[in-house]
C-alpha cells in the first residue's frame, strides 16, 4: 500500500475518539467469553476428529521451576471459545486468495456492526432460524445494513451455560441460527464482512440438516466472508452505530482463532 | 463351629485433635526367592516350589532341592492342611504389629507335609482342617493366611484379613470415568460391596446422557466433576474430596482403532495420550500423596489404587496400535506409582482386560468383557487383595502367552492375530 498524507479531519477524528475513550463517552464492550476448560465446544460424532478444548498447564509458579515468575503453557483448538472463522475453514472457501488468518486483509477486521435482536424468537424456539423477512424488518426499523459491515445475531444464548448452552438432545444440538436464504441475502445483497452469533457455531444447532448443510459456513466462507461465534454481551450493543474489532491471531495457515472481540459503543 | 464375628465397627468421624496414624508396614526385607513367592501372590496364585525328582514340595523357597540339589519348579500346590499350633502375639518389636496386637498366627501343616507359618482368620482353631491363601501384606510381601471356612458369611469381618485385602466395605471410592458403561457398572458393584460412598467422576457435565441420570439415581453415589484432561479439574476435585478417597478406580478409556502409519493422526493420538497417560499423571500428582498419607487411617484407611489397562499394554496389537501404546505408557506409570506407594499401605492394582463390550470394539469378534463382568472381577480382586488381575478369556490368554514367550506373542500380534 502506498502511504498517503493523512487528512486533517481523519487525524482529528482519531484524536476525538481517543479523547472520548478516556472520558468514557465511547465505551469498550467485551464480546468475549472467558477461555475456560469447561466452556462447551462443538460436538461432532466421535468418529470425526475433535476440536481440543482450552487447557492450561503451569510452567512455574515462583518455585524451583522458576523462582520469580509464574507462567503457563496453553493448548486449544483454533475453534475453541469465542473465536473467528476464516474462509479456509470450510471446503467452499478453500481456494480463495487470502483465506487464512495470516493472510486476510486486516482492514476488514475493524468495522461497523449491525445487531439483529432475535431474543424473543430464540426464547420461544430453541431451533429458531432467522430469515430474510426478519432482516428486512430490522432494516425497516434501523435503516439498511451498510455494505462492508458486520452483522451479529443476538439470541441471548450467551447467558446460558453448560448443558443449556450446547443443548444436546438425542438428535443433536438445538440452538438458533440463520437460514440459508438469510445468509445468502446478507452476502449477496448487503455485501457484509462477516456474520457472528452467540451460539457455538454460526449455523443453527440443526444446521447439518439444512440445504446446503451448514449454510452459514458454506455460504459465508465460499464468498470469502468471516464468521464469529460464542460471542457475549450482544445485548450491550445498539442495533446500529457500534464498531467491532475482531482480529484473530496471526497463525500460519490458520483456519480460525480464539480472539478478544471488542466493540466501541457510543 | 466358631461364634460369628462381631461386625467391623462403622468408621466414626475423625477427632480433629488426634494425629492420623502413620502408615507403618510389616518387614520389607525378603530374599529374591521370597520375592518370587510374592510374585505368585500378586497374581492370586498359590504356587510353591516342587522338586520333580523327589516329588517334594519345598518350603521355605530355596535355590535347589535340599535333598537332591535338582532345580525347583514353581507350580500350583494343594492349599489345604491342618492347623497344628497357634499363638497370639501380645507385643512385637516390629512397629507395624506393635500397633495391631493382639495378632494370631499359627503353624499349618500342608497336605504335602510342609509346615508353614500363617496369619489366622478368627475362626481357625488348632486341629482344624484349613485352607491357606497367599496374600501380599501392606508391604507388598507374600504371607499366608489360614481359613477354616472361606465361605463363612462373616469372613470379611476379620480385622487381620482386612489388613491383607482392599475391601470396599465402609470405604469411599472414586471412579475416574463413571460415565462409561464400565463406570456405571463399577458404581453399582462398589455400592453392592458395601462402599460407603462412590464419587462418580464425570467429565463435560454439559453433555447430559442416560449414564449420568443412572448414576444420579443410585444410592450412595455422588456425581462429581472430573475431567482427566484438565489439570485444574483434577486439582479442584482433589481439593474437595482427596482426603476421603480410600479406593481410587482409574477406569478412563479412549478406545480408537488405528496404528502408527494407518492411524488417525497426531491430533487424535494427543487426545488419547492426554487422557490415558497424562490423565494418570494428573491423578497421581494430586490424589497420590494424600492417599499415601492415609494408608493406616482406621477402618476406612486409603487402601487401593486400581488401574484398568488393556492387556495389549504388554505387547502391541496393531489394529488398535495407538491405544496399545498409550496403555503401555500407562502401565509403566502404574509400575512407577507402585514403587512410590510402597510402604504406604496403599496397593496399586493393575487390572488387564481384552476388548470390551462397547461401541469402539464393535468390529471385534467375541469374547468381549461386559461392563458387569469387569466390575464384578475388580471387586473380587479387591476382596482377594490381588495386585495383578486379568479379566476375561482374551486377557488371560494374552497374559499366558506373554509369560510363556513375549517375543512369540509380539510376532503373533504383528501377524494379524489377537
Amino acid at each position: 500500500m502506498t502511504s498517503k498524507k493523512p487528512q486533517a479531519d481523519t487525524i482529528r477524528l482519531l484524536a476525538d475518539l481517543a479523547t472520548n475513550l478516556v472520558s468514557g463517552d465511547v465505551q469498550v464492550v467485551d464480546l468475549t467469553h472467558r477461555l475456560d476448560p469447561d466452556f462447551p465446544i462443538i460436538v461432532l460424532p466421535p468418529e470425526f476428529g475433535q476440536c481440543a478444548p482450552f487447557r492450561m498447564e503451569e510452567i512455574s509458579r515462583y518455585d524451583e521451576r522458576g523462582p520469580a515468575w509464574h507462567w503457563h503453557n496453553i493448548s486449544l483448538g483454533e475453534h475453541a471459545g469465542t473465536h473467528f472463522d476464516a474462509p479456509i475453514h470450510w471446503i467452499s472457501g478453500r481456494d480463495l486468495p487470502n483465506n487464512t488468518t495470516d493472510t486476510l486483509p486486516v482492514q476488514k477486521l475493524v468495522g461497523q456492526v449491525c445487531v439483529i435482536d432475535c431474543e424473543a424468537e430464540s426464547d420461544a424456539d430453541d431451533d429458531y432460524e432467522m430469515n430474510v423477512a426478519k432482516i428486512t424488518a430490522f432494516e425497516a426499523a434501523h435503516g439498511m445494513i451498510p455494505p462492508q459491515s458486520w452483522v451479529l445475531m443476538r439470541t441471548g444464548w450467551s447467558r446460558r451455560s453448560g448443558a443449556d448452552y450446547i443443548n444436546l438432545q438425542a438428535d443433536g444440538a438445538h440452538s438458533p441460527g440463520p437460514d440459508a436464504a438469510a445468509i445468502r441475502f446478507l452476502v449477496e445483497e448487503r455485501d457484509i464482512i462477516g456474520f457472528g452469533t452467540e451460539t457455538v457455531g454460526t449455523d443453527s444447532g440443526q444446521g447439518a440438516h439444512s440445504d446446503p448443510p451448514y449454510p452459514a459456513h458454506y455460504i459465508l466462507h465460499g464468498a470469502g466472508r468471516y464468521g464469529l461465534q460464542c460471542l457475549a454481551n450482544l445485548d450491550k450493543l445498539p442495533p446500529t452505530g457500534a464498531v467491532l474489532f475482531a482480529a484473530p491471531l496471526k497463525i500460519r495457515q490458520g483456519t480460525g482463532s480464539p480472539l478478544r472481540a471488542l466493540a466501541l459503543v457510543p | 463351629m466358631a461364634d460369628p464375628l462381631q461386625p467391623l465397627p462403622e468408621p466414626v468421624r475423625k477427632d480433629p485433635q488426634k494425629k492420623t496414624r502413620s502408615a507403618l508396614v510389616p518387614p520389607l526385607a525378603r530374599s529374591r526367592l521370597g520375592m518370587r513367592l510374592g510374585a505368585q501372590a500378586a497374581r492370586g496364585r498359590f504356587h510353591l516350589q516342587h522338586c520333580d525328582s523327589c516329588e517334594f514340595i519345598v518350603w521355605p523357597p530355596r535355590e535347589a532341592c535340599p535333598s537332591c540339589l535338582s532345580d525347583l519348579q514353581w507350580r500350583a500346590a494343594d492349599p489345604h492342611g491342618r492347623l497344628i499350633a497357634e499363638t497370639t502375639l501380645e507385643t512385637s518389636p516390629e512397629l507395624y504389629f506393635r500397633e495391631r496386637v493382639p495378632w494370631r498366627v499359627g503353624t499349618v501343616k500342608l497336605a504335602s507335609g510342609v509346615p508353614v507359618m500363617a496369619h489366622l482368620h478368627a475362626h481357625c482353631r488348632v486341629g482344624d482342617r484349613v485352607e491357606l491363601r497367599l496374600f501380599l501384606d501392606k508391604a507388598d510381601r507374600a504371607v499366608f493366611m489360614a481359613f477354616a471356612d472361606t465361605n463363612s458369611p462373616d469372613l470379611r469381618e476379620d480385622i487381620q484379613l482386612r489388613e491383607l485385602t482392599n475391601d470396599p466395605r465402609h470405604r469411599r471410592v472414586l471412579i475416574t470415568d463413571a460415565r462409561s458403561p464400565a463406570g456405571v457398572a463399577l458404581a453399582a458393584a462398589m455400592t453392592d460391596a458395601g462402599a460407603k460412598t462412590v464419587f462418580a467422576g464425570v467429565a463435560e457435565s454439559w453433555k447430559r446422557d442416560a449414564a449420568i441420570e443412572r448414576l444420579e439415581g443410585m444410592n450412595r453415589v455422588s456425581v462429581v466433576p472430573l475431567d482427566l484432561t484438565d489439570t485444574r479439574s483434577v486439582e479442584e476435585l482433589c481439593g474437595e474430596i482427596g482426603g476421603k478417597v480410600d479406593i481410587l478406580v482409574h477406569n478412563a478409556e479412549h478406545v480408537r482403532p488405528g496404528g502408527v502409519m494407518t492411524g488417525r493422526g497426531i491430533a487424535d493420538a494427543k487426545q488419547l495420550h492426554d487422557k490415558l497417560v497424562f490423565g494418570f499423571m494428573r491423578l497421581a500428582e494430586n490424589f497420590g500423596p494424600v492417599m499415601r498419607s492415609r494408608g493406616a487411617d482406621g477402618v476406612n484407611s486409603a487402601t487401593a489404587w486400581v488401574n484398568l489397562l488393556s492387556v495389549y499394554a504388554h505387547a502391541n496389537w496393531p489394529a488398535y496400535g495407538q491405544h496399545s501404546a498409550a496403555h503401555a505408557a500407562a502401565l509403566s506409570l502404574a509400575q512407577c506409582l507402585r514403587g512410590e506407594m510402597l510402604g504406604s499401605g496403599v496397593r496399586v492394582i493393575n487390572t488387564f482386560a481384552g476388548p470390551l463390550e462397547q461401541d469402539w470394539h464393535d468390529s471385534v469378534l467375541p469374547p468381549k468383557v461386559t461392563p458387569e463382568r469387569l466390575a464384578r472381577d475388580i471387586v473380587a480382586g479387591l476382596l482377594a487383595g490381588q495386585q495383578d488381575l486379568y479379566i476375561g478369556d482374551v486377557a488371560r490368554d494374552v497374559a499366558e502367552r506373554f509369560e510363556d514367550d513375549a517375543k512369540l506373542l509380539e510376532m503373533e500380534l504383528a501377524g494379524g492375530g489377537q
